[in-house]
């Protein structure tokens, strides 16, 4: 695949040299003659089809790259309002690639249909209001709908309706890591700050705070399924953004302030993994690491960095799995308490 | 106002320290052809390091030195380059690089006035951005990096060289050379302002200036406003850098060590930065799209469609601009009730955007389209602000917004909308304006081969982006190895690599029509494209004060093209109106 391609941009490259070499010698020749007519009927003509032409192109290759890259693209959402901004995002797909395929023929067809003619006459025309307010009236309806609905689903991801209490989770980022830390069986975090990093204690947790004891701090971030996570987001030096793909959840993490966000994941990490677009994708991806000798992967939900924070930015992950209530409950248990930890 | 005809003019003040508007504009040019061929090579650069991420480059060894050992660029360096591409293609190529060239150069000359109304302050905002270049590349040669932070360059990691190396001197440089940048763009703004409001000459309505002169005004009124609150953003970053103030800075441990900073907030930054940088696109944009519109008609042969509409996006668009910066920060945290209001805001652009669209394209309907080089460029910035700009209903929508920021579809929807309609309007323009400003014509056929060449590469590079952006890749990672869910993008990488070298290397065809047009290109007439606009009143060769003898009175609108009755398909805005022209008029 990627040898044919390399072979038709060599094989375009070489048709635009020749074409430039050529065009130098007529260009040589016709030094003389100076006419004031600037273009004539022939360059409008060739520009013409040519509009046609790149506008069959540009579709053609429009269809071929869906065709072959929507396979790249994320899988189904994983959570829980994810499905919900899915939804948003194919409705508005919708409505901007009907706008792009209707405008696209249009610009490059008229540019076609009227191309210049000696004895072409242009029609004099200054404006029509009732044109014109069809084309502000019918964007102005098509955008009143997107924004509703839009402003509908911004505002049930923000402020998602608990019917139980959501587990909290903080998340901390620094050069170049993250760490997970739960707030435990009281379900609240005990208080923290850089101020506070001291030894083992690298999240700057207040040990005399009532609520730090029953803190586990991890290196990876497990969920159970189903139930909602709180998820708070900190760092300790400079801006972080925290990029969960998979379930459609992103929220900077900001030295000195506090942000949240709130999802119910609804896809297990072995869910996920035996969904036929996934088993496709990941004998695509290993297919490639073979042969380049590389060790075949295995999915996994991953949050990364997602916002530019030095060297290492290209390199910041974490590793999340989202599993039954009870395998989660198991790993729960196999962690140390902040209070064991120091 | 008595003209300047009788001056008497040396080298330097002819070609070095000119007040003349129309030599300033050539300054701004070549300066902005510089500084893209620099910006455009640094993305042919990192190019090669995204699609070939550990191919040994013998290129890289030799042009980055430390930072390539072995031709395979360090992290850095690739922030580094990210950051100064960015950068220059949005400051110094497309904001001044493109309004100080077409700025200067059509002002006074479409309005019909001598000169700006102060020639001096037009040389210093040309040498301030002289200067203001010098510094942002001396930047690159510092021990340390240039700044690295991204274009936008958020603290802290922009305050902190604990964080990036490229925050030391770097971004010490860079903030001293924005400075001057902004100094310049505001004394060629208000120049420009004033220019309009005041030297416009006889019959010269606003409702009769092309739309050129529109755009170049309302954006001039755009920079004003908003320079000054980069200024203030760059300002107090300053003071965070140098005088151990904490605006931007709290609570920060880095590097192992403990910063005193408390109180401060990194999103008071954004807010700032943002206010300006949305304008700041519209400041890119605009200027393209007035030359197009320009182009478009006189080579159509036929009115602009929708003249009073097309004023009035563009000043609604102008407006909105300042509305909807927060779109750019939905996912910092902010009260999700201030992120619906800018998403409404955002979203509503999205009406006067088509109306122009709209209005383009049926400006071409029943004309007599006469495919020039700049029409070429102008139909082809018609359809990437077309495509770019559709995606910005994804992007704008907050909740869309939370999966694709920072990713690469981000990239792919602002190089297309801004980065790819601005660079075709500047070529529409060169190419339309090149008898204006040399008095030569340039060879029509290598046009058609540069706009084809880098049409085509031009979607070939930022289209596929958009999978990737879909495929959850974000921006500014060095490399997308370490994530094996992304080594099936690794083909796309390449595919886009090579449409950028090809195009990059394309620009050697306009490089030298332009040099080679200048100075041995054939002689132009006074109206080459048959246009009705003023600055094709005046003579092929330069004369201080733009008309020889009195300044010609304007009595129509500039767009009475194909005008029915009339003997030839153009009828310039100083022919007066005949009995019945006026009688049949509205
Ligand atoms: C040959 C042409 C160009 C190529 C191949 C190119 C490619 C790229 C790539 C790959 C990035 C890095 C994206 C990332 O990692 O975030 C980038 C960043 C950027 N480019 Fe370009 N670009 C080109 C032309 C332009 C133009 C014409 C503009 C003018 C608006 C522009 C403005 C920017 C900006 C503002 C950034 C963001 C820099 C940052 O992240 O700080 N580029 N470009
Ligand atoms: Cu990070
Ligand atoms: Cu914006």
């Amino acid at each position: 695949m990627e040898t044919l391609l390399v072979i038709v941009v060599a094989l375009l490259a070489v048709a635009a040299l020749t074409q430039a070499v050529r065009i130098f010698e007529i260009s040589s020749q016709i030094k003389g003659t100076d006419t004031d007519v600037k273009v004539d009927d022939r360059d409008n003509n060739t520009q013409g089809w040519l509009m046609i032409l790149f506008l069959v192109f540009f579709f053609g290759a429009f269809a071929w790259m869906v065709n072959e890259y929507m396979d790249v693209t994320l899988p189904v959402a994983a959570s829980e309002h994810g499905a919900e901004i899915d939804n948003l995002w194919n409705i508005s797909m919708g409505v901007i690639l009907t706008a792009f395929l209707v405008t696209q023929p249009l610009l490059f067809g008229f540019a076609f249909m009227f191309r210049g003619r000696k004895n072409r006459k242009a029609t004099y025309m200054e404006h029509n209001n009732r044109l014109e307010l069809f084309w502000t009236g019918v964007p102005a309806v098509v955008l009143a709908g997107l924004i509703l609905y839009g402003l509908t689903t911004w505002s049930n991801v923000m402020n998602p309706e608990n019917t139980e209490e959501p587990m909290v989770v903080e998340i901390y980022a620094k050069q170049f890591g993250w760490q997970a830390r739960y707030a435990g069986s009281d379900n609240e975090l005990g208080y923290a700050n850089v101020r506070l990093i001291e030894g083992v204690n690298t999240l700057g947790v207040d040990p005399s705070d009532e609520h730090s004891a029953n803190d586990i701090v991890t290196n990876e971030l497990h969920l159970p399924k189903g139930r909602p996570v709180l998820l708070k987001f900190r760092s300790q030096d400079v801006i972080h953004s925290a990029y969960l793909p998979h379930f459609r959840v992103q929220m900077n993490c900001v030295p000195g302030t506090r942000t949240q966000f709130q999802f119910t994941p609804n896809i297990t990490t072995a869910e996920m993994r035996s969904k036929p677009e996934m088993i496709k994708k990941v004998k695509r991806v290993n297919a490639l690491r073979a042969e380049r000798g590389e060790d075949p992967w295995e999915f996994d939900y991953v949050l990364l960095c997602n916002k530019i924070c030095g060297a290492a930015h290209y390199n910041m992950q974490l590793k999340v799995v989202v599993e039954e209530e009870g395998a989660f409950n198991d790993w729960m248990k196999q962690q140390q308490t902040f209070a064991e930890m120091l | 106002m008595e003209s300047h005809e009788h001056h008497k003019e040396t080298f330097i003040t002819k070609y070095i320290f000119s007040t003349d508007h129309k030599m300033i504009a050539k300054q701004f040019l070549i300066t902005g052809m510089i500084m893209g061929i620099i910006g455009v090579g640094m993305s042919l650069l990192f190019r090669l390091q995204l699609a070939w991420p550990d191919h040994e480059w013998p290129i890289l060894d030799a042009l980055l030195g430390k930072w390539a050992e072995d031709g395979v660029m360090t992290p850095d360096i690739y922030l580094a380059l990210v950051t100064i591409h960015g950068t220059i293609m949005v400051f110094f190529v497309l904001t001044a690089g493109l309004s100080g060239t077409f700025s200067n150069l059509l002002i006074p000359l479409q309005i019909g006035a001598r000169d700006m109304a102060s020639g001096f302050i037009n040389m210093l905002s040309y040498w301030f951005f002289f200067v203001s270049s010098v510094v942002m590349i001396s930047s690159l040669f510092v021990e340390n990096g240039p700044a690295s932070a991204g274009w936008t360059i958020y603290p802290p990691l922009s305050a902190l060289p604990q964080a990036i190396p490229g925050s030391g001197t770097g971004m010490t440089l860079w903030l001293v050379s924005m400075s001057l940048f902004i100094v310049s763009s505001l004394l060629g703004a208000l120049n420009y302002i004033v220019t309009v409001l005041n030297l416009r000459t006889k019959g010269m309505s606003m409702t009769r200036l092309p739309l050129t002169i529109w755009a170049f005004f309302v954006t001039a009124i755009l920079g004003v406003l908003s320079f000054p609150v980069l200024f203030s953003a760059a300002l107090l970053l300053i003071f965070d850098r140098s005088f151990g103030t904490s605006f931007y800075l709290s609570d920060i441990m880095v590097a192992g060590e403990l910063l005193t900073n408390q109180g401060g907030s990194p999103i008071l930054y954004q807010h700032l930065f943002w206010f300006l940088g949305h304008p700041e696109v519209y400041i890119i944009l605009l200027p393209a799209l007035g030359i197009s519109s320009e182009v478009i008609s006189t080579n159509a042969r036929k009115p602009i469609f929708g003249y009073r509409a097309m004023v009035g996006s563009i000043l609604a668009i102008a407006f909105l601009s300042f509305i909807v910066w927060g779109h750019h920060m939905f996912v910092t945290g902010m009260n999700p009730f201030l992120g619906s209001v800018f998403t409404f805001t955002t979203l509503l652009i999205a009406i006067p955007s088509a109306v122009k669209a709209f209005n383009y394209i049926t400006t071409l309907w029943k004309g007599n389209l006469q495919f020039t080089p700049a029409m070429m460029f102008s139909i082809g910035l018609v359809s990437t602000f077309i495509t770019g700009g559709v995606t910005g209903l994804i992007l704008g929508d907050s909740a869309l917004d939370i999966n694709v920021h920072d990713t690469y579809f981000v990239v792919a929807h602002f190089h297309i909308v801004m980065g790819l309609s601005a660079i075709f309007g500047l070529f529409a323009g060169v190419y339309h304006w090149f008898p204006k400003l040399f008095g030569r014509r340039m060879n029509k056929n290598l046009g058609y081969v540069h706009f084809w060449v880098t049409f085509i590469c031009a979607y070939g590079v930022f289209f596929p982006m958009h999978f990737l952006g879909m495929a959850g890749l974000p921006r500014r990672y060095y490399t997308n190895t370490n994530f094996p869910m992304f080594d099936d993008l690794a083909d796309i990488n390449v595919v886009v690599s090579y449409f950028a070298i090809i195009g990059g290397i394309a620009q050697v065809i306009f490089i030298y029509n332009f040099f080679y047009s200048a100075l041995r290109g054939k002689k132009s007439s006074q109206n080459p494209w048959r246009s009705n606009t003023l600055e094709w009143t005046t003579p092929v060769e330069h004369v201080h004060g733009n008309w020889p003898g009195e300044i010609p009175e304007v009595h129509r609108w500039p767009y009475d093209y194909s005008k029915p009755g009339a003997d030839e398909d153009f009828i310039p805005q100083i022919v007066p109106m005949t009995e019945e022209e006026i009688a049949t008029s509205h």
